[in-house]
């Protein structure tokens, strides 16, 4: 195969590569005053990266000696990563003008581009380097994004820690490579698959035991999420609205194709590291989110949550599992996206941003609008029918029934009780307890009309679209088997 | 003879100071940085041994990658800890709780 032919594959990375150069470009030279044109211009460039998945980037082919792959798996996730992302740059200008201290930059929307293309880098990796590099070139953005708000203390931190912790995953994640390396012979996935599919030695199942705990890190699932309620809390509020979203669909797709497609054969030896995860998250993540006052901590534990009930998709280990995963995974990151679109919206007549739960009592009254649209996320990621949420978690549990997964399968029901009733006690705090203080300051039309797409899409009216969405993630998911 | 199995044993003890470096560190931020790149090189030392033993190139080709990733690593965790400095006057790791619960 030639090499245009092979670099055309590449094309959502090469646009969002060079777009991310020619942007920082313009950055330098234009200063301060160019945030706007650059913001625009990176939306632009995340949806030519979009449009080009529709050519040889989904078409199912493997580039650079089996380096990237260009399926529709990758593609799907693709679609949602670039759709989040463009979304966080968005929703940036608004909140950093109103909170006093930073303003916005325009090395923002440069570094969420960055990210993109490692993210788009991660989920096509077909070999052990190419998804470190995409990883790593991910995280890095990511670190510094966390950070945005220099004069913030608590963003300051936030970064701090999320570098710390990352940086330790990355090195775990990073060990478990080398030894499933050194013990296989190869980075390749496929060849991977097949040292796996022999007698295994001590140093293989060492190996996906450290890959696997680095991959749970950056999905952010128990034992390894510690860092999610601090970094969710310390970020910048659009910051926080990316890292729940675009980062997670990447690191869950790329979870999937290692476990699938390298790893596939050890699927019982994997299955128990996933099964432990996913009950676990499930836990902590109800549990976890009841005690807290701040709404994006909150938020923290909700993903934490989420990500458990992704998990069992995961552990089923079969075609319809994964679709279930890339299903549930499509519609949390709209959820999600939904209430911190929310969040965003709660602010004092200054113009500061207000992150406490209790602020949101009597919201019905003083913003009915604001209210449904939570009240409408808040059922939805409680699994409530029939609202999209509902759908999503009923895909995960019948992949984990159809895979003989019957105790998985209970034990995950029985854990969305105790995540209802959180939720829950948000739609009562607003509706049914004496008003706070009204939120000042009206949602501008971009933010106005992305709340009401992703209200739309996860009301009952989202079932529109359902045919249309399980379609797709079959078919990307039949591309890993 | 020194046997690839040596090299394992050297670099699982760097890795496991590395962690250790980072956990039980109490005192300073700049340490944990130290620590991180403890953990890249023993990394690194594991994909060298691997790909001599294995008579393979993939391995230090692997080993380059993950130098140039560290030293980007190390900028932006000494660039933002610079900026924490700034905020808090301290880099030490028990006053890192601004945030908590």
């Amino acid at each position: 195969m030639g090499y245009s032919a092979q670099l055309l594959m590449t094309l959502p990375e090469v646009v969002l590569g060079l777009g991310a150069i020619l942007l920082m470009l313009v950055a330098a030279w234009g200063g301060q005053g160019s945030t706007r044109a650059v913001s625009l211009a990176a939306v632009a460039v995340l949806i030519g990266a979009g449009i080009s998945l529709m050519g040889p980037a989904s078409a199912g082919g493997s580039a650079f000696g089996g380096l990237y792959r260009a399926d529709m798996f990758a593609a799907f996730a693709k679609a949602v990563i670039f759709a989040a992302a463009a979304v966080s740059i968005l929703i940036a200008p608004k909140f950093f003008a109103t909170t006093s201290g930073d303003d916005l930059r325009p090395e923002y929307p440069v570094l969420i581009l960055l990210s993109a293309a490692g993210m788009g880098m991660m989920v096509s990796a077909g070999d052990l380097m190419s998804l470190y590099v995409g990883l790593e070139l991910q995280s890095l953005s990511a670190y510094v994004l966390a950070s945005f708000m220099r004069r913030d203390a608590r963003s300051a931190e936030a970064g701090l820690k999320y570098f710390v912790l990352g940086a330790l995953a990355s090195g775990i994640l990073l060990y478990g490579i080398s030894l499933v390396y050194g013990f296989s012979g190869t980075t390749l996935f496929t060849d991977i698959a097949q040292a796996y599919a022999g007698p295994k030695s001590t140093g293989l199942l060492f190996g996906l035991v450290f890959v696997f705990a680095g991959l749970a890190f950056k999905i952010s699932a128990v034992p390894f999420h510690m860092w999610t309620p601090d970094v969710y809390e310390g970020a910048p509020t659009p910051v926080t609205a990316f890292f729940a979203s675009a980062p997670k669909m990447a690191a869950m797709a790329m979870a999937v194709r290692v476990a699938t497609e390298a790893m596939g054969p050890a699927v019982h030896d994997w299955r128990q590291i996933v099964v432990f995860a996913a009950l676990a998250s499930i836990a902590l993540g109800a549990f976890g989110a009841i005690g807290q006052k701040n709404i994006k901590r909150l938020l923290a534990y909700s993903s934490i949550n989420n990500v458990g009930f992704a998990l069992i998709g995961l552990a089923a280990g079969t075609q319809a599992g994964v679709a279930s995963v890339l299903f549930y995974m499509a519609v949390y990151v709209v959820m999600t996206l939904g209430c911190f679109l929310v969040v965003l919206q709660m602010r004092d007549a200054e113009g500061n941003a207000i992150e406490s739960l209790d602020s949101m009592a009597g919201m019905s009254r003083t913003r009915p609008g604001l209210a449904l649209a939570m009240m409408i996320f808040m059922f939805a990621l409680a699994g409530i029918p029939p609202l999209l949420g509902f759908f999503a978690k009923l895909e995960v549990f019948n992949a984990a029934t159809a895979a003989g997964l019957f105790p998985l399968a209970v034990l995950g029901i029985i854990g969305s009780v105790p995540g209802a009733f959180y939720y829950l006690s948000i739609i009562k705090r607003m509706y049914f307890d004496d008003p706070a203080p009204k939120y000042e300051g009206r949602p501008g039309l971009v933010e106005g009309g992305l709340l009401l797409a992703a209200s739309v899409a996860i009301s009952p009216l989202g079932m529109l679209v359902l045919p249309c969405l399980s379609a797709w993630t079959a078919l990307a998911a039949k591309s890993l088997f | 003879m020194i046997s690839v199995t040596h090299y394992l044993v050297v670099s699982a003890i760097l890795f496991v100071l590395g962690v250790a470096g980072i956990f039980i560190n109490r005192k300073n931020l700049i340490v944990i940085l130290m620590a991180i790149e403890l953990i890249l090189l023993a990394v690194n030392l594991n994909l060298v041994a691997f790909s001599a033993a294995l008579h393979d190139l993939v391995g230090q080709i692997f080993a380059m990658f993950v130098l140039t990733v560290a030293a980007g690593e190390a900028a932006i965790g000494l660039a933002i800890l610079v900026i924490y400095f700034r905020g808090r006057g301290t880099i030490s790791v028990d006053d890192v709780n601004r945030m908590k619960g």
